[in-house]
């Protein structure tokens, strides 16, 4: 019991916070998102962005002084061509459901009945390209790159592509704020 | 109903539930690998010959018991009690004005369905790659997030018409 117990605490806690944070930002909300390609409302990007730095910061500063080994933490391979693929068609799904995944679970749980919808979609969709998965299976397999990281591709030093992506979020607030204001 | 928090300290939250997996789960936040859990759990059930025999289905063990599909139900308690607390949790099918129910329901079915051939190409989707990857500075991730956003502005135009 207390071992199952251990078992499921961590991702209890986290997917209760995951889920929180996204509803706090308004992010159960197709309405909300679809802000970010109207271009009206950013929260998208704004949220997106202060977690991706947030996490990339903190996490390289607990490995600098040592609270924590990098070796322990799993960074998804790359595999390009499926991945560029995959993100084009999965951005034609996020834009006509107006939900991605995560915060189509969200819209659900706090009612929505569309995020139901979004839900019933993912599932369909998941579990056809896995029944024809024998077919793409070569292509999902193909251009792999093992864990390959931005300052190995850019050929620049960790420190320097954080700073690049400290920077694009800010000019990328600056920039939204202001667009924000005139729509 | 309250107003939303600003999406800064929101981000920013989200960032320090981000790195808490990192360093508790060893992994970051994930999506759309759940929904690949449950149908391999429904594929074992229904056919453990063909869920053995592809290596899509087979290699989930004991499906429902895994990570990404607890912290989903974390997920959906946390999205609920955020709602419930700030007095936004009611039935509702959010769309244009001008946005039949059917045809909102349709397009997120729909919408749904793509995103879902779209995250296992890609091996995950806005929460296992953009957020955990991105924050990793693994490439394959930052290529999916660009990919992501170039399709959905491309169409926006057309779809901006259903949510005025």
């Amino acid at each position: 019991m207390t071992s199952t117990l251990a078992t499921l605490a961590p991702p209890l806690m986290i997917g209760l916070a995951f889920g929180f944070a996204l509803e706090r930002a308004g992010l159960g909300s197709a309405r909300k998102l679809m802000g970010q390609f109207t271009l009206r409302d950013f929260t998208v990007f704004k949220v997106m962005f202060s977690a991706i730095v947030t996490a990339m910061l903190g996490v390289f500063w607990l490995s600098r002084l040592g609270l924590v080994d990098l070796a322990n933490i799993y960074v998804p391979e790359t595999f390009v061509w499926p991945q560029v693929v995959g993100g084009l068609i999965f951005g034609v799904g996020f834009i006509v459901a107006g939900l991605c995944p995560g915060t189509s679970c969200v819209a659900a749980a706090t009612g929505r009945i569309d995020g139901l919808s979004a839900v019933a979609g993912i599932f369909t969709g998941v579990l056809g390209t896995g029944l024809l998965f024998a077919r793409i299976e070569p292509f999902y397999n193909s251009s792999a790159r093992g864990q390959w990281l931005l300052p190995d591709a850019l050929h620049l030093p960790y420190g320097a592509v954080m700073l690049l992506v400290v920077l694009i979020a800010l000019g990328g607030f600056r920039l939204v704020e202001h667009i924000e204001r005139r729509a | 109903m309250k107003p939303y928090a600003s999406p800064y300290v929101a981000g920013v939250a989200l960032g320090l539930v981000l790195l808490m997996s990192y360093v508790w789960a060893g992994r970051g936040l994930g999506a759309s690998g759940a929904f690949a859990s449950v149908a391999s759990a429904a594929v074992q059930q229904v056919a453990p010959g063909h869920a053995i025999e592809t290596t899509f289905f087979g290699r989930y063990r004991a499906p429902l018991s895994d990570w990404l599909v607890i912290e989903i139900v974390g997920v959906v308690i946390g999205g609920w009690l955020s709602a419930k607390i700030a007095g936004r949790a009611r039935l509702d099918v959010e769309r244009g004005l001008d946005v039949a129910q059917r045809t909102r329901l349709a397009h997120a079915f729909l919408g749904g369905g793509a995103m879902g051939i779209g995250a296992v190409l890609a091996r995950g989707c806005t929460s296992g790659q953009a957020l955990t990857g991105g924050a990793l500075l693994s490439v394959g991730s930052w290529l999916f997030m660009m990919a992501t956003f170039a399709s959905a502005y491309a169409l926006s135009p057309l779809v901006r018409r259903f949510w005025r």
